[in-house]
């Protein structure tokens, strides 16, 4: 009963990987707080997050397999 | 009809199934703009300029340096220090001198971009910080533009197509992906955290692709979609985008509040807007007919600035002065050009930029040092 997280731009010095697995939170509040724990430097960082590739408009029920990306504002041209 | 001469020169795109002489008569009365002639902006230019956009605009202010060229292959070691719109323009108009190009030697702000962008049909933006990347896209908003975003760092690229009309509701725009901009220093740039230099030339030829299938309606434009694409592994990660209340709130509403904006603010770029002054530019600025200098020292405090013209308005009540500050050009000065910084900022918070704001970098120790006033010195030991 996972999840995948796949993570980008310099969000992967955070968790030092592109991808990483967890439990299934119940929604997506739930898999911040979990993350902000496990990880408190990404607290105070800006990303957009998608489920199944899906940016999200309000809390989202996560459900086993599903995958979410978190993907933070590049700004280099 | 094409004449002959373009005809050849078009040949394998005109001959393509879907594109066709239509395509190409469809690229040349189309106008692109794009802003920022780096890494992202040249290999851009480049294939729009050879596939034949009719109008191609350049809006860049800084010029060729050494460390450009890794990336930005358009220009050579002979352009070092020269202005990135001319030699953009003149290498451009031999590769294709059918295209007509023009030049911006400019910073875009929100002062001149909306009376740039309404010439053109499609804005790329190819801009390397954040309130430049705000600031393009509330222009766009504001004036309906079509505007191909793109954004690299390290091995990572993001390109997204905003402001296209669909069938489904509002169309996205970059403020629906992060409604409000990071922290200072929280994403590195291309200086402090580096770039390959082959990945803008990829991502920029992208945004150009990008721009040709939506003037010539092939294909499917990534309109409001991320693609993120990473070079080590040729992954591609694609993710669709939702308008978000959050986004629009953040907006401004209309022009009038676009050109009130102070973008550098917003994205917390402090010391683009309060201006540290040294000694010599204070003694030029208030002069101004508009100035007012200001001693943000408590009362009491030593030495007392007679030689100059200036008023008391200590920090620890500063705010209750703000409402009265009726002049243009306001000069702060204190004891170390600490609390005078921070006067500056509460300034901002009240005006914008709406005046300007100028802090004296070292203060009046500083100042009267340089002058060599040995009363002044002895005087040090009344001040906090």
């Amino acid at each position: 009963m996972q999840i995948k997280i796949l993570v980008f731009g310099q969000l992967t010095d955070i968790f030092n990987s592109r991808e990483i697995r967890l439990g299934v939170p119940a929604d997506t509040n739930n898999l911040q707080a979990e993350l902000h724990t496990l990880y408190p430097e990404l607290a105070d960082k800006k990303y957009l997050i998608a489920v199944d590739k899906q940016t999200i408009s309000s809390n989202t029920t996560l459900t086993e397999g599903c995958t979410v990306a978190l993907l933070p504002p590049l700004s280099g041209g | 009809m094409i004449n002959n001469n373009l005809y050849d020169r078009y040949q394998r795109q005109v001959i393509l199934k879907g594109f066709g002489e239509q395509g190409q008569q469809k690229l040349m009365q189309a106008k692109v703009l794009v802003i920022g002639a780096g890494g992202l902006g040249c290999p851009a230019l480049q294939y729009l300029a050879a596939a034949g956009v009719g109008t191609i605009g350049i809006a860049d202010d800084d010029t060729v340096s050494l460390s450009n060229l890794h990336r930005q292959v358009l220009f050579g070691s002979e352009d070092i220090r020269l202005l990135k719109v001319d030699v953009a323009a003149s290498k451009l108009q031999l590769s294709n001198p059918e295209v007509n190009i023009h030049s911006y030697p400019v910073r875009l702000q929100n002062t001149n971009a909306l009376k740039i962008i309404a010439e053109y049909d499609i804005v790329i933006d190819g801009t390397d910080n954040f309130a430049s990347r705000y600031m393009i896209n509330d222009a766009c908003v504001l004036l309906g533009k079509p505007l191909i975003y793109a954004a690299v760092s390290q091995y990572e690229g993001q390109l997204a197509i905003f402001n296209v009309d669909t069938d489904h509701g509002r169309s996205v725009n970059y403020r629906d992906l992060f409604p409000e901009p990071p922290a200072n220093n929280e994403i590195l740039n291309c200086v402090e955290a580096g770039v390959l230099g082959v990945l803008p030339g990829v991502i920029g030829t992208m945004q150009a692709a990008e721009a040709i299938k939506l003037i010539t309606g092939i294909g499917k434009p990534s309109i409001n979609q991320l693609l993120t694409y990473n070079i080590l592994s040729h992954e591609i990660y694609t993710v669709n985008l939702l308008a978000l209340d959050a986004g629009s709130q953040t907006a401004p509403k209309d022009e009038a509040a676009f050109m009130a904006m102070n973008y550098p603010e917003f994205c917390h770029n402090e010391k683009d807007v309060i201006s540290e002054i040294d000694a010599e530019a204070f003694h030029l600025l208030r002069r101004k007919p508009s100035a007012i200098v200001i001693d943000v020292r408590e009362h009491g405090e030593l030495p007392l600035i007679t030689t100059i013209e200036n008023v008391q308005m200590p920090l620890s009540s500063f705010q209750e002065h703000i409402p009265g500050i009726t002049q243009q050009t306001i000069i702060l000065f204190c004891q170390h050009g600490i609390r005078s910084l921070h006067a500056a900022e509460m300034l901002h918070d009240t005006f914008g930029n709406s005046k300007d704001i100028y802090s004296l970098k070292g203060g009046v120790v500083k100042w009267l040092d340089e002058l060599g006033v040995p009363s002044i010195r002895q005087n040090r030991s009344f001040i906090q």
